[in-house]
């Protein structure tokens, strides 16, 4: 169970998920750029199958945590476990970046981006057999992208965009999935639609962990919400983790916040409008 | 025989056209594929920054061993791998911009190559053949190895494809696929480097950059994915280079300005014609 690790991708081996281990445990992890610190002493614990909502004004280190949970930068301290093994060992983590930073003009259709899931599985050298090809169009129809499948990437919506990167993550047999400000630029329709599908893949048991500006969506449709601003502020349900206190010491004075009748509060985020589309 | 295929056979009676001829066609077709990751990546300015690096390579190889063109390949090649990692060692810090240090190590190396010619007797004739190319030299040993590292690259690519394709889509998901994505990107800038390197005699160091960019970005307008792309800009490329030939032996014009030039004009007409596309 507890082979060398081995951080050189030639001789990378999977790591066997430990069945006993979260799916996500990251304890006391600090990362910083040139001295500045981007994350400070970060405590999660994600089970399978668990939805949790990063919440944090921009800067706040939200995409630093995902970059170091994916294994994409080194901490300098603390530890970041997948399944019971640091996250370099795996592929089963799949991350999902904000849509502005990727090229729609790149000349590959949704079916060739879904196989991308499966370069490693493939293996080097060889071409996709036809049972790749048969598994990839089973991830593009659980996302419902089948009658787009041979559409050039920039012809989708920005729901479809995302929803193909779902299916790439399908495709990755992802177990672990970081999605970085997903609902950004969609409508309401569909990001409900989104949500619903993150939703079937967190009860096949996939750990879900999405980072997002828009509080509504993580107070409703998350089992928890870990309130960041380099540190971490609160991590617990969404009626724990909205409480006025809370809300401030993260977003300090660009968060207006309004106590309601059942101890939820209203808020809205002034500080940054959702991002790029 | 009518008058066409008089104009078109006539050249071929001279050995130095055909041979010309097939050393574009090769060129042309591995510098659009490999072309292909250039702007996709958006490596054009290290394509040029590369092209021209190559001259010192050159001028240390021709002061070395003479006119023999079989050292001054590897010498070209040297000189282009020692900038692409030079680039790559003094922007990984992070201390510099990736453009910066292109900058720095393209006008450093051009300085030095011309400082190298600059010493020969034959200054002038040197320069303008190293810089424009003169692809009507090209010898039978010259186009076996065009033909040889030319079929290497182009293997690399179809054996590598769909990693170097993950690579350039979405360089996060190849790190998160654990794909050896350094090792990858080594080998794409050592393969632009041997592209670079062979197209040196067809069309200069001047102007090797339009063979890389120009073919690959028409194809892009007209494709919608990157394995067409590589066939239609190889196309293009090999086309412009038969085209530019024929053009250099009816008016005069020289070749590798002659190909470039075709290659250009078949852009302006994609872009006029896609105009509204997109």
């Amino acid at each position: 169970m507890s082979e060398a690790p081995s951080t050189n991708p030639l001789l990378f081996r999977h790591a066997v998920h430990q069945a006993d281990a979260p799916a996500l445990h990251v304890s006391g992890l600090t990362v910083s750029y040139g001295g500045r610190p981007a994350l400070e002493s970060v405590s999660l614990d994600m089970k399978a199958g668990e939805r949790v909502a990063v919440v944090g004004p921009n800067g706040a280190g939200k995409t630093t945590l995902f970059k170091a949970i994916a294994g994409l930068v080194q901490p300098d301290a603390g530890e970041v476990r997948v399944f019971g093994h640091p996250p370099r060992r795996h592929a089963c983590i799949a991350y999902l970046v904000q849509r502005s930073a990727v090229d729609w003009r790149f000349p590959v259709t949704v079916r060739d981006v879904v196989l991308m899931g499966r370069t490693r599985e493939i293996g080097l050298f060889r071409r996709p057999r036809a049972t790749d090809l048969a598994f990839v169009d089973r991830c593009i129809e659980q996302v419902g992208l089948t009658p787009l499948a041979h559409r050039q990437i920039g012809e989708l919506s920005g729901g479809q965009q995302q929803r193909m990167f779902i299916a790439r993550a399908l495709a990755q047999e992802a177990e672990l999935m970081l999605l970085d400000e997903p609902f950004n630029g969609l409508d309401h329709q569909t990001e409900h639609e989104l949500l619903a599908l993150l939703e079937t893949l967190a009860g096949r048991g996939v750990a879900i962990l999405v980072a997002t500006h828009d509080l509504d969506v993580a107070a409703t449709h998350f089992d928890r919400v870990l309130l960041l601003n380099r540190r971490v502020i609160a991590c617990d349900t969404p009626k724990q983790v909205f409480s006025a206190d809370r809300l401030t010491a993260t977003f300090g004075h660009h968060a207006r916040t309004i106590r309601l009748a059942d101890g939820m509060v209203f808020v809205s985020d002034s500080c940054c409008g959702g991002g790029a589309p | 025989m009518s008058d066409w295929a008089t104009f078109l056979v006539e050249p071929l009676h001279y050995a130095f056209m055909t041979r010309a001829l097939a050393a574009v066609v090769l060129v042309g077709v591995v510098c659009a594929v490999l072309g292909a990751f250039v702007i996709l990546r958006g490596m054009a300015f290290l394509g040029d920054a590369l092209s021209h690096a190559i001259l010192p390579g050159v001028a240390a190889g021709y002061l070395v061993h003479g006119g023999a063109r079989g050292p001054l390949f590897w010498w070209a090649l040297g000189a282009a791998l020692v900038s692409a990692f030079g680039i790559g060692a003094i922007a990984r810090g992070g201390r510099l911009r990736e453009d910066t240090a292109i900058g720095i190590i393209f006008a450093g190396m051009f300085a030095l190559g011309i400082a190298l010619v600059s010493t020969t007797r034959s200054y002038a004739v040197d320069v303008t053949h190293i810089l424009f190319g003169n692809v009507l030299s090209v010898s039978a040993t010259d186009l076996w190895r065009i033909g040889g590292f030319g079929a290497l690259a182009l293997g690399l690519v179809a054996l590598l494809y769909k990693e170097l394709l993950a690579l350039t889509f979405d360089p996060i998901l190849a790190a998160t696929l654990r794909l050896p994505v350094r090792l990858l990107h080594n080998l794409l800038l050592a393969l632009l480097a041997l592209a670079v390197v062979l197209a040196l005699q067809a069309v200069g160091v001047a102007l090797v950059i339009a063979l890389l960019v120009t073919p690959a970005a028409t194809a892009s307008l007209v494709t919608r994915r990157l394995p067409a792309m590589m066939a239609c800009g190889a196309g293009i490329a090999a086309a412009s280079g038969v085209v530019g030939i024929y053009l250099s032996y009816y008016a005069g014009v020289a070749p590798g300005p002659a190909i470039v030039l075709v290659c250009s004009l078949c852009f302006i007409l994609a872009f006029a014609l896609t105009r509204g596309r997109r």
